[in-house]
């Protein structure tokens, strides 16, 4: 419709049945403005009734499973061996191999993580800025099952050169690898939290002689801190999840040890082994990838609301 | 004179030279992923360089190396792509719609967002625990190209979410109010003053969580693309492969033969994905001109 | 008077923009310079080269020399730590850190190597005294800084500058986020605090500069128009310039 077209037929419509005033009804409520809202709804409703799927696909499951096995002796067995009789569901095997890869990967990307957000948000000219943040996305996107061959062909190989009574797989290699795998989760994340510190404090503290490292060590991290612990926490729950690096260079032998030399398990491998043979459905090792799923998700879950309880309770007001 | 000489000297050079010598460990803790990044692309393309032939594009997986390619995988991965884009674009884009422009303040406003940014951080293996599940056993879509695009659909949908809902939320106020002030109604308003500023950040956030998915190998795993498929699927529920699945396979095998073939699809793989990269950061920079 | 800070042919680029054109300024010690002068005219420029906070913009590129009791603070010799130790600044906006009324002002004092309690304890009590805050907050030093009122935080952190010990203190219009009573009590503390600091500041309001200051400069677009006692720069304009601004013609 054109411009001059408007106001006439406008008038015709308000004039003929009231007179001089006007009408502000609507003459047809548009079908979007009902329809819309609902349908949109129901995209969001998605991510709900995920989390329902989640949730009730393990749980199922996993009640299936300790009916066979009680949840106490799966939860404190020391021994996982569910295709080598005697068969025995101990959880605790893969829970230490999970955990060993975990502690080695925080050795190695929180430090790591957090030196480069110092130095990115600190002391790094915005032209170095430029050019190595997309560097560290692109080395955030690169897929897990490349980090796996990383591992496998050329970190592993490396590390025998130093212990050379280290086996093929092991769990310091796969550690390493997640490590630097969550290095720029770690890093933008704390980045993110202190470049949300206000210049002002920053500058607070220069005018009274403070360098360039006391005002990022004694006034950016401690006012960033819940950001970075939730950054870390985040970390550590990644590596938890990290799954295809560990299936890859880390083994398949669930054994409680603390050594890195040796050949472990995770949690996420086991899942990985178990799909790779064609399981019947209802057989108890079926079972088992589901109980071993339930733990998993438990454990990210916890983590992943911690982060966000940290990050939101310890934020400082500035 | 000797107003700025009766410091302490000595305690300030002692402050500087931390400074300094911290200063180096910082540059070094960040070149460490700058070198990593280039090693291991010097290392995949020493190891893959002598298998980036046609051979590669053109065959399918064979139980010998010198005869092996991954035309089926790629394939494969394409399809998922093409089923997986739409349905998570419409999905991912509507519900962050609907959490920036419709929802009510209220308590399930608040447990949909949580439950999304938690979702975010849920193993990805877990979501194959889920398409196994639900997809594969009780829809009995079997181990079909349907049921691991649902999958990674399901997988991908909270990245989209929430970086459609930063690229709506960046959509000035007053983009909305004059609209309104225009006697449009909400879905007007959503529809033609609000998207189309979003749209290039939601693109982005598009392309860089396709980039996840096909990068993804654990779920596909999960759900059983594992099978050797020595066919291209012709419809929604023929099996199939995918190109992290295919290295996977290669990498698993002992022989060096394979792992030069591992190293050839990585290189591949990581072709396709910079590309995605690139693009992706080349439309957020018009974005961030634009403003 | 004797002059303290000297200001010869000072320029300054930032990038492409020339932000301060061939000044030249005497600035006395033990009293209250202020600068005036429109927003953008180079005034709040000038008091942050005094302290080098200049040198972490990027693109900023100064030529000329500024001397301080002689030393020329843009000469290799001179590190800035020594020099913001010498020079405390005070912001627009009142900036504690979120740390306790005690941990703010200990903060510089530690800074500068000083650990013992008993030494910070003193150094506390008398900025605070020094800064009017003491009768105020002696009670309840560990609390946040950010529980006090805008006015307190502004006086916390002009505490905060005067606990390392300066000669000079700068002022960057730090009454102009404040109520006006807080602006008075801020007013009267600089006239106290010159007896002991040279203090130069910066403000947008012309009355604050008549009411506390000892001498003036008028600043327009990157230059000193007029440089003089205030008395006789807000009775006796030389500059028709001068004139037309504190008459309120412009600006």
């Amino acid at each position: 419709m054109s411009m001059p077209t408007l106001p006439a037929s406008k008038a015709k419509r308000g004039r003929t049945d009231a007179g001089s005033t006007y009408s502000f009804k609507n003459e047809k409520k548009s079908l979007a403005d009902t329809v819309m809202p609902l349908l949109l709804f129901l995209c969001a409703a998605v991510s709900i009734l995920t989390t329902i799927g989640i949730v009730v696909t393990l749980l199922t499951e996993t009640y299936h499973f300790f009916r066979e096995i009680p949840i106490f002796e799966f939860l404190t067995g020391r021994k996982w061996s569910p295709l080598i009789p005697p068969v025995s569901y101990g959880i605790l095997p893969l829970l230490s191999g999970t955990l060993l890869i975990t502690v080695i990967a925080c050795i190695v990307a929180i430090p790591i993580g957090l030196a480069s957000a110092i130095y990115l948000s600190e002391y790094a000219p915005s032209s170095v800025r430029r050019v190595v943040k997309p560097i560290l996305e692109v080395l955030a996107g690169v897929p897990t099952i490349v980090y796996g061959y990383f591992a496998l062909t050329l970190v592993t190989p490396l590390l025998r050169e130093i212990f050379p009574q280290m086996g093929v797989f092991n769990a310091l290699s796969a550690g390493i690898v997640v490590g630097i795998m969550i290095i720029p989760m770690v890093c933008s994340l704390s980045e993110d939290a202190m470049s949300a510190v206000p210049r002002s404090l920053r500058d607070g503290a220069y005018a009274l002689g403070a360098t360039r490292l006391e005002v990022a060590l004694r006034i950016v991290v401690p006012a960033a801190f819940s950001g970075i612990v939730a950054s870390a926490v985040l970390a550590f729950s990644r590596a938890i999840g990290e799954t295809m690096i560990v299936t890859v260079a880390a083994g398949s032998t669930p054994k409680l040890t603390a050594n890195p030399l040796e050949s472990i398990q995770t949690m996420t491998a086991y899942i990985v082994q178990v799909s790779l043979g064609d399981t019947p459905r209802g057989s108890l090792e079926y079972g088992s990838i589901f109980a071993v799923g339930m733990t998993l998700f438990v454990i990210t879950f916890l983590l992943n609301i911690l982060a966000q309880y940290v990050a939101r309770r310890f934020r400082e007001e500035y | 004179m000797g107003v700025l000489q009766d410091a302490n000297r000595k305690q300030i050079a002692g402050r500087r030279r931390l400074d300094f010598a911290l200063h180096l460990l910082f540059v070094a803790a960040t070149s460490v992923g700058v070198v990593v990044l280039m090693a291991l692309l010097v290392d995949i393309l020493i190891d893959g360089a002598s298998r980036l032939q046609p051979d590669l594009f053109n065959q399918y997986p064979s139980r010998r190396a010198s005869q092996a390619g991954m035309k089926s995988a790629i394939v494969g991965s394409l399809y998922m792509l093409v089923i997986m884009a739409p349905l998570s674009f419409v999905l991912g884009v509507g519900a962050a719609i609907y959490l920036e422009e419709y929802a009510p303040k209220n308590r399930l406003t608040r447990l949909i967002q949580l439950n999304i940014s938690t979702l975010a951080g849920v193993p990805s293996i877990v979501y194959g625990i889920l398409g196994l599940a639900i997809f594969v056993r009780a829809m009995q879509l079997d181990r079909s190209l349907l049921a691991g695009a649902l999958t990674m659909t399901l997988l991908v949908l909270p990245i989209i979410i929430v970086s459609s809902q930063e690229a709506i939320r960046a959509v000035p106020r007053s983009r909305r109010e004059a609209s309104f002030a225009l006697g449009a109604n909400k879905w007007q308003t959503v529809a033609r003053a609000v998207l189309p500023s979003a749209f290039p950040g939601i693109l982005t956030g598009v392309i860089l969580a396709m980039s996840r998915a096909i990068g993804e190998t654990a779920p596909l795993v999960m759900i059983g693309a594992m099978t050797y498929v020595a066919f291209l699927p012709n419809d929604l529920l023929d099996s199939f492969t995918v190109m992290p699945i295919q290295i996977y396979n290669w990498i698993a095998r002992p022989q060096a033969e394979f792992r030069e073939l591992a190293a050839a699809g990585i290189v591949v793989l990581l072709a396709v994905l910079l590309l995605m990269n690139f693009a992706a950061i080349l439309l957020r920079n018009k974005y961030n001109k634009k403003v | 008077m004797q002059t303290l800070i000297e200001i010869s042919n000072l320029n300054l680029y930032y990038s492409s923009v020339h932000a301060l054109k061939n000044v030249s300024l005497s600035i006395p010690e033990k009293a209250i310079t202020a600068f005036i002068g429109p927003s953008g005219c180079g005034k709040s420029t000038l008091l942050r080269t005094m302290n080098r906070m200049n040198d972490m913009i990027p693109g900023t590129r100064i030529e000329g020399k500024l001397t301080i009791g002689g030393t020329d603070i843009y000469s290799n010799e001179v590190d800035v730590e020594t020099l913001r130790k010498k020079v405390g600044m005070v912001f627009q906006q009142p900036n504690p850190f979120p740390k306790s009324i005690y941990d703010n002002i200990a903060y510089g004092p530690r800074l500068h190597g000083i650990r013992n309690k008993k030494q910070l304890d003193e150094i506390v009590e008398s900025s605070l005294r020094a800064a009017a805050l003491w009768d105020e907050v002696k009670d309840h030093l560990k609390r946040s800084a950010l529980s006090i009122s805008g006015g307190q935080q502004q006086r916390l952190c002009i505490a905060r500058a005067l606990a390392v010990n300066p000669d000079i203190l700068l002022m960057d219009e730090a009454t102009s986020a404040l109520d006006p009573i807080s602006t008075l009590k801020i007013e009267e503390l600089t006239q106290e605090l010159k007896n002991r600091y040279t203090i130069v500041m910066v403000t947008h309001n012309m009355h604050q500069a008549a009411r506390v200051s000892d001498q003036t400069a008028f600043f327009l677009n990157g230059e000193v128009v007029e440089h003089a006692d205030t008395e006789k720069l807000f009775s006796n304009p030389s500059d028709q310039r001068t004139e037309d601004y504190i008459s309120g013609r412009f600006g």
